[in-house]
């Protein structure tokens, strides 16, 4: 089992905090893992990705290697193309549909949408409203990780554990959130395929 | 927002549970910079002392979070700059017991001094001294190459591959730093310092006991005792050039292949290796993790192979050394001869590349991604000073504003375009006082809290000695924001300071920089400019993120004492 993910979004959006449940997990199953987080200047407003590869053999490299990664899971829609070109042939992309609009020549979300829809292999899912409806915006990192979740190889149980395991110290409601809003990410993905 | 991202390291470390969990998997899941925090920490440290630098920061900040340290049987701090520290953490060797202290790369270039005499000196307790690169520049003004600065000391370095060699060779480090009373400069890059691995701890040792230099005069560098304990340095080299060859950080991989040899340093080992399935390359390899460069092994992968390719993170080093100046030798492939692009970060494809591997190299970029350059969060002060600046400069013309190093340098970008130069700590004064003194009046110098504690304060005072028609303004947000929050030596000191240097005080302000007193800001601003002396314009209001984690903090503790 070999998972190269690409973790994209922007600072403050929480992509680290997925990067904490996949790697929490991974290590649950006693996977290698290596995972190149971005910190520094990039983080204020700006665009920030992760390099998160996973497997039963040791890896190498801390980085992916370009046209490779078998998939990249973003919390915002420009920025799940910003690094389109690691993705390998068949890679799943999985992202946000709501934009993080902090920019004045922010491209059109219509041509956005359309090229990530000319992709093979995409999920497109309004995480920040699948999440208010649970009651929370900020978990819609967590509905997006969801949503990825049916790609990603490894049983769920084991993500809502790794969530309970992360955010177990703030409490029984955010743990149930936050597991919430992983299923809800799933069944959203699930049926996506399904229907094609 | 650093801080926010930050988290992951806080999760991991506060995480009750975690330790549980990880009990039974006996790997920690750690940072580059943890696992040698960790290390330092399990082989007996008994002093650190750092300024923080990206991507140095998160070492320090792992063992000031530990218990060792709330304990206080590990004394740990944050020190006014890389300078001080190192030289703190000398006097930590001096006592016999083990010192160490982090920096960013340009961070040794303030704590040269220090590092290149330390060599000198040489150590008593065990001395480790980090040093963080960081090629393609994420987060710096350049990508210089610590390992000349290991070179130039004359000391051994250590470069790990991953995180499990960084946290062995912070051991290994102190056993050698001891066993030849010589620091130890351990070089790692951004890719290692902030990527996170499984990492197995060994065996933890008591801290030493205090013991003077046997020596009475070790530490003593008159130029009689230098010459002698230059000579002893000098004296020492055949012997870490034997260690290298003999060190297991050094490793020669035979091969069939001996149409080339790969000498691959430090983390460049690992994108050789993801090239060749089974991670078996058909060449003999030379891993270096080790330096002085091990020259048996050097002279073998020479003599035995037609050319050799060098892969090396940073500059071109080892390189440079195998070609010589004449260069008449064999073929030697790498940064020189554009086999490996001159400068920026290396990765597997431009790896795969030199050796012609070919493989699927992705789609085109995309056409519908635009730049999302970092920015001032939104309420930061320093777009009210910004904004009180510009207009009280709106009579001059531009390019007056020397800045510095911190979160206020995005002050050059849209929409603020407020200053004109940023080159290193402290630059910002000492360069306004140099253009003011011979003809730009008036000058401005915008430069942060902890940056002028840094290295503003001596310039200040070169500006105060000389009558400079400078305004200094001192962007006072009570931490050191750009690289997390850390607490900032200048806090509540900085109208002292500036009196005590002699900055007459009916020319120093306190400001609020928030918009309702855009227009006060902006008089009081205005009329220093036209002040032919030194002023000092301090406008102060706390970062809004450390404002942020700090009410977060009390929240919870609060939460935590009621439940
Ligand atoms: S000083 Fe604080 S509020 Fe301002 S940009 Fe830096 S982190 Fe944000």
């Amino acid at each position: 089992m070999k998972k190269d993910i690409i973790l994209a979004g922007v600072g403050g959006q929480g992509i680290l905090s997925i990067a904490a449940i996949i790697g929490t997990a991974a290590l649950g199953k006693g996977l290698y893992l290596k995972q190149a987080e971005v910190h520094g200047m990039s983080q204020r407003g700006g665009d920030v990705h992760s390099n998160l590869r996973l497997s039963d053999k040791p890896v190498a490299s801390d980085l992916i290697p370009g046209g490779q990664a078998d998939m990249i899971i973003a919390v915002e829609p420009m920025e799940s193309l910003r690094y389109v070109s690691m993705l390998a042939e068949n890679g799943w992309l999985i992202t946000n549909s709501t934009p993080h609009v902090n920019i004045k020549n922010y491209p059109e979300l219509d041509d956005i949408i359309k090229e990530i829809r000319s992709l093979p292999q995409h999920i497109i899912i309004d995480a920040d409203e699948i999440a208010k409806d649970l009651g929370n915006k900020r978990a819609a990192n967590m509905v997006i990780l969801g949503a990825a979740l049916p790609f990603i190889g490894m049983e769920t149980q084991i993500f809502h554990d790794a969530v309970r395991t992360i955010f177990g110290r703030k409490g029984e409601e955010i743990v149930k959130l936050n597991i919430d809003a992983l299923k809800a990410g799933y069944d959203f993905a699930v049926s996506a395929i399904g229907t094609g | 927002m650093l801080i926010h991202e930050n988290s992951l390291a806080l999760y991991l470390s506060k995480s009750p549970n975690l330790s549980r969990i990880f009990s039974y998997m006996s790997k920690l899941p750690l940072l580059g910079d943890e696992a040698i925090a960790q290390a330092a920490i399990d082989a007996g440290l008994s002093g650190l002392f750092a300024y923080p630098g990206t991507p140095s920061t998160e070492i320090t900040e792992y063992v000031l979070r530990s218990k060792e340290v709330k304990e206080g049987k590990i004394i740990a701090s944050w020190t006014s700059n890389e300078k001080t520290a190192m030289e703190a953490a000398m006097g930590v060797s001096y006592i016999g017991k083990r010192g160490m202290t982090c920096m960013k790369h340009v961070g040794l270039n303030v704590a040269a001094d220090a590092f290149i005499n330390s060599a000198i000196t040489g150590a008593n307790g065990g001395l480790l001294v980090v040093s963080a690169d960081d090629p393609s520049m994420h987060s710096s003004q350049n990508e210089q190459d610590s390992r000349f600065f290991g070179n130039f000391a004359m000391i051994p370095i250590l470069e790990p591959s991953n995180q499990q060699e960084a946290y062995d060779m912070v051991h290994y480090a102190y056993e050698f730093s001891e066993k030849y009373e010589i620091p130890v400069l351990m070089r790692i890059t951004t890719r290692l310092a902030h990527s996170r691995a499984g990492v197995v701890r060994s065996e933890t040792r008591p801290q030493n006991k205090l013991r003077l230099p046997k020596t009475s005069n070790q530490f003593i560098l008159l130029p009689g005792n230098a010459r002698r304990r230059y000579k002893m340095l000098l004296g020492t080299q055949d012997s870490f050039i034997r260690e290298s060859e003999e060190s297991a950080f050094n490793k020669y991989f035979d091969s069939e292949d001996k149409k080339l040899g790969v000498i691959a340093c430090g983390i460049a080992y690992n994108y050789l290796i993801e090239n060749f399935p089974e991670q078996k390359v058909p060449h003999p390899v030379l891993k270096i993790g080790q330096y002085p460069l091990p020259r048996k092994l050097i002279e073998k992968i020479y003599k035995e192979c037609d050319e050799v390719l060098v892969l090396e993170e940073g500059y071109p080093l080892v390189e440079e050394s195998l070609r010589g100046f004449m260069n008449n030798g064999k073929t030697i492939h790498g940064r020189l001869d554009g086999t490996i692009p001159r400068d920026g970060e290396l990765n597997p494809g431009i790896v795969a590349k030199a050796f012609g591997i070919s493989f699927f190299e992705g789609r085109e970029p995309s056409g519908n991604v635009v730049g999302r350059p970092p920015s001032l969060c939104k309420g930061c002060p320093h777009i009210y000073s910004y904004n009180a600046l510009t207009e009280a400069l709106e009579k001059y013309a531009k390019g007056r504003v020397f800045s510095d190093i911190g979160c206020y340098t995005l002050g050059a970008l849209e929409p603020f375009t407020a200053i004109d130069t940023c080159v290193d700590m402290g630059a910002s004064i000492t360069m306004a006082k140099g253009a003011a003194d011979t003809g730009l009046v008036p000058a401005v110098a915008v430069i942060g809290d902890s940056t002028f504690t840094h290295s503003g304060m001596t310039g200040l005072l070169d500006a105060v000695i000389s009558k400079s028609p400078i305004t200094v303004m001192i962007l006072d947000n009570e931490t050191t924001a750009m690289t997390g929050g850390q607490n900032s030596n200048a806090h509540g000191k900085i109208e002292d300071i500036c009196t005590g240097l002699g900055v007459e005080e009916k020319h120093i302000h306190v400001l609020n920089p928030i918009q309702k007193h855009h227009d006060e800001n902006m008089a009081v601003i205005k009329k220093e400019l036209e002040y032919n002396g030194v002023s000092v314009v301090i406008p102060r209001r706390e970062c809004i993120q450390t404002l942020a984690a700090r009410i977060r903090a009390e929240k919870y503790k609060v939460k935590s004492a009621t439940q």
